[in-house]
């Protein structure tokens, strides 16, 4: 870690977490969005997982954020998957009334 | 101190453009606002002295997850006016969900401190003249390796099932169907047809010969391309 401080980066990425859960509310029609703000929450928990690595002179935490990276791209992809398949279906992603699986 | 003036600057763009991406009105625009967080964010990774995972990261996301979904939102047909309209309805909830978190964080940040034996607890020390990446390579290869192949596993499940997913017969085109063939016996396939002595085939049709097959009921081909 150079001069920066851990406590910036711990702030920087509280705020981007906010900011995502933020958007998931606020985009709760369009689901891509709400893709991109989780996109957005993990990057937070990446930026905290690198930020403690560095500050701690420990590798775990960067071998942690490349297992976090791997589950988020796994996740964009069947989470599209789904969009696609869902507007196949439906003809909209209008997720909001989505209740197929109600009984 | 340039450091943390390019320090102040990255996180700068990244927090304003990640704003952008929840608050833009048009997803494409969106999406180019998560990849310019994205390049930011490496940029923080870069100061904070992970080079390799910062590399990563512009080609993870910015190179495949973006693209994908680049490639989603230009794919899909929709009237993104319309999917606009909870935008006040949830504005509330959100800000209050987002404002007590943002408190939540702001009371853990300000009552935190390292322990005194974390030093003493460090799993994989950090090895001096190592670059990171190998560093990185000779824990991540040694020590998590399992957890390595485990993340391999995840990214496997993830392509068969978005395989799975989205694969669709398409029903103009030919395919070997299995079961009917197995399930195909003479007596439908073929049928005799008696032919008296002298009289020639040509008038009763010939002589053994396939049937002619029934025409597949051709299902209804659901396309919404254009709604």
């Amino acid at each position: 870690m150079t001069s920066v401080s851990l406590d910036h980066y711990l702030v920087v990425s509280g705020i981007l977490l906010v900011i995502g859960v933020f958007g998931i509310f606020i985009n709760r029609k369009n689901v891509i969005i709400m893709l991109m703000a989780i996109e957005l929450i993990l990057l937070a928990v990446n930026i905290n997982l690198v930020a403690f690595s560095s500050v701690l002179n420990d590798l775990t935490g960067q071998v942690m954020a490349m297992l976090v990276l791997t589950v988020a791209a796994a996740e964009a992809a069947i989470g599209l998957a789904i969009v696609l398949v869902y507007f196949r279906n439906r003809g909209s992603i209008q997720v909001e009334d989505v209740n197929l699986m109600k009984g | 101190m340039i450091v943390d003036f390019f320090f102040y600057l990255f996180s700068a763009v990244l927090l304003v453009s990640s704003a952008l991406v929840v608050s833009s009105r048009n997803p494409v625009h969106s999406l180019l606002f998560l990849i310019l967080a994205f390049f930011n964010a490496a940029a923080l990774f870069l100061i904070a002295g992970a080079e390799f995972l910062a590399m990563i990261l512009v080609v993870v996301y910015v190179g495949a997850v973006a693209v994908l979904f680049l490639f989603v939102v230009m794919m899909l047909d929709i009237d993104f006016e319309e999917l606009r309209g909870g935008f006040q309805r949830y504005a509330g909830i959100g800000a209050a969900v987002g404002t007590g978190l943002l408190i939540e964080l702001a009371l853990a940040l300000g009552g935190w401190k390292l322990a005194p034996q974390a030093d003493q607890l460090r799993l994989s020390p950090t090895p001096v003249n190592v670059s990171n990446t190998e560093a990185l390579g000779r824990v991540l290869y040694t020590d998590y390796i399992f957890l390595f192949q485990a993340a391999g596993l995840v990214l496997l499940v993830a392509m068969i099932g978005a395989i799975v997913l989205t694969l669709r017969d398409r029903k103009t085109s030919k395919h070997q169907n299995i079961r009917t063939q197995t399930e195909r016996t003479v007596a439908e396939t073929l049928e005799i047809v008696s032919v008296s002595l002298g009289a020639g085939t040509t008038a009763s049709g010939g002589f053994l010969r396939p049937k002619e097959p029934e025409p597949e009921p051709v299902e209804e081909v659901h396309d919404h391309a254009h709604h």
